[in-house]
């Protein structure tokens, strides 16, 4: 049996409840919206990007406790982070819930975002950790249309 | 005050009607158990179990008279014409249609609708007409109206409804104009479980000549069907909501109806004759299924037709309304569960929320206790909109659901509380 506190760590219910850097960000000079169709999840992202580096990111939105907490904490980690430095940890966050059995992240670089490793247990709910990341995906692109996780 | 509140039942011991706990045994799949424990099944309004007489109906078809319908003169196409034809008696007989050609063997509800809303549409809906639904109409029951409006030049309205998910009638009433072309309204709300006043709604719109489809994917299994009673122009179903297969469903239509409505899909069995000049159409119901049906299908609703017809009626709707009250009853001592749509006629259907938890996380948490519920916007989207809330949970009771199933799902939303707590 899986066990939901592997799912529901203390540090996303945490989040969850007081999700980091939750407000619109007025000089943003990137935005992107993600939004997840069969769940309903939404997010908006705001970066203010300079010199391929996030100076500041912030977000909103409404959905479950994996979605909200995943985006409290992939804005905190992306912050001050360089473009290619934030893809990095993308592609890592998203083996890490995500990839085969052998992509299984070295959680030492994921940091607080190893939280979420008990999130692979569970497919159905994969979308909701990822969307905050594709959302940050769009906005470093700067992809003008809504990003969904279907 | 709706029903389930007005009727608080005390007693916590289950005492399904011996009807329903024998029943129980007929669906192999409510034996599975999910991480470890017993399932407690409680997503029928996204589709049913089937009952075993429904499974070997199938596969004794494959088994012993697998072969083409309609066409063959050998023995076994002819058995297999005749089961289908049989299906196809057993449907009109279940929603007391007059002829069985009046029944369509369609793949769903969402192709029974969009076989209407094209073919009516194409030849009866021009700029300025509208088309009429309700505000707690299955996305199944808006898309295909919206593309035909837009296609036609036509206008889709929506008749509201009140904060208990009741249809506001005055309101309806309102806007039957001479503009509207067609009514199309949910007989049972998936999300709300409202059973809606179709025989009023049927009656008012012919008062002006205006004809009505019923959405009756979520009354099927829950009650009997009169077309005939209820007046409607068409009535569409899913098997697989009936305790019947996937892949099958009916649309009924009143047969001066189906024969002024030009054809759905072209193709083969639905033909008089084909020139490359001019193509003649068959008769209804040919007319409307174009290429090889789902026979298997057919034969498995059918089987699920038979097995309805052999149950006490009476009993079930007894059983289904101690379901809904004690449910919604227990539901409402979970602190913070506020439940979302209580007319004061629901069928078996409880959508709630449970304060500072969204539905999704509610509906992991009690899948770990084998509790399976649907959560998110159940395909009504406006009807989320409508209530101000993201997405709820939902837990739709069947004939074969019990006082325990309710339990159950109450004593695992208590782990809900233990991981967010609060
Ligand atoms: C009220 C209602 N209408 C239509 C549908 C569509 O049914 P199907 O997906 O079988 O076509 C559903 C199924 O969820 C429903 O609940």
């Amino acid at each position: 049996m899986t066990d939901l506190t592997e799912l529901y760590q203390q540090t996303i219910i945490e989040h969850n409840r007081s999700p980091r850097n939750f407000k619109k960000l007025e000089h943003a000079n990137r935005t992107a919206e993600g939004y997840n169709a069969i769940c309903g999840d939404k997010i908006t992202l705001y970066l203010r990007l300079e010199d391929d580096v996030i100076r500041e990111i912030a977000f909103q939105g409404s959905g479950c406790a994996i979605s909200q907490a995943s985006a409290s904490l992939m804005t905190s980690a992306v912050a001050g982070k360089t473009k290619v430095e934030a893809q990095a940890l993308f592609r890592a966050f998203h083996d890490m819930v995500a990839g085969g059995a052998d992509a299984a992240a070295d959680p030492g670089t994921l940091g607080k975002l190893a939280a979420f490793a008990g999130v692979r247990q569970f497919p159905a709910r994969v979308k909701c950790a990822n969307l905050s990341w594709h959302t940050l995906r769009a906005a470093l692109a700067a992809a003008a249309e809504p990003v969904s996780t279907e | 005050m709706t029903t389930a509140h007005r009727a608080t039942p005390r007693t916590r011991a289950a005492r399904p009607a011996p009807e329903v706990a024998t029943r129980r045994a007929d669906f192999p799949l409510l034996a599975t158990r999910v991480h470890g424990r017993p399932l407690v099944y409680l997503d029928n309004a996204a589709t049913s179990q089937k009952p075993q007489a429904v499974i070997d109906a199938i596969t004794r078809y494959y088994e012993t008279a697998n072969a083409n319908v309609h066409r063959g003169v050998y023995s076994l196409s002819e058995h297999a014409t005749a089961a289908y034809e049989g299906a196809r008696e057993k449907a009109r007989a279940f929603l007391n249609a007059r002829e069985a050609r009046e029944i369509i063997f369609v793949r769903s509800t969402t192709e029974g609708i969009n076989l209407v809303a094209s073919s009516f549409g194409r030849t009866n809906l021009g700029p300025g007409d509208e088309v009429l639904i309700s505000a707690m109409e299955h996305h199944s029951n808006i898309v295909p109206w919206q593309l035909i409006c837009e296609e036609r030049g036509a206008t889709l309205r929506v008749i509201p409804m009140n904060q208990a998910g009741e249809l506001l009638l005055d309101e309806y009433e309102r806007r039957l104009t001479e503009r509207t072309k067609i009514v199309a309204l949910v007989h049972v709300s998936n999300s709300l479980g409202t059973i809606n006043p179709v025989r009023e709604v049927v009656a008012r719109a012919h008062a002006r000549g205006i004809p009505v489809l019923v959405d009756g994917a979520q009354a099927a299994p829950h009650m009997p069907v009169d077309v005939q009673a209820l007046d409607c122009d068409f009535y569409t179903v899913s098997g697989h909501k009936m305790f019947g297969p996937t892949g099958i469903g009916m649309l009924y239509g009143k047969a001066p109806r189906l024969e002024a409505m030009p054809p759905y899909q072209g193709g083969g069995d639905m033909i008089r004759s084909v020139t490359f000049a001019r193509t003649t159409f068959a008769e209804i119901p040919a007319k409307f299924e174009a290429g090889t049906p789902h026979i298997a299908g057919a034969i498995g609703l059918g089987a699920a037709i038979d097995y309805l017809s052999r149950l006490d009626w009476g009993l079930v709707a007894a059983h289904e309304a101690d379901l809904l009250a004690y449910a919604s009853a227990r539901l409402l001592e979970v602190p913070g569960v506020r439940l979302v749509g209580t007319a004061a006629h629901k069928a078996s259907v409880i959508s709630f929320v449970v304060a500072g938890v969204h539905a999704h996380d509610v509906g992991t948490i009690v899948d770990q206790e084998g509790v399976a519920i649907r959560t998110g916007h159940h395909c009504t989207q406006p009807v989320m909109e409508f209530f101000g809330v993201p997405a709820t949970a939902r837990a739709s009771f069947a004939f074969y659901n019990t006082r325990e199933d309710a339990d159950a799902l109450v004593a695992a939303l208590a782990k809900v509380r233990q991981v967010f707590g609060g």
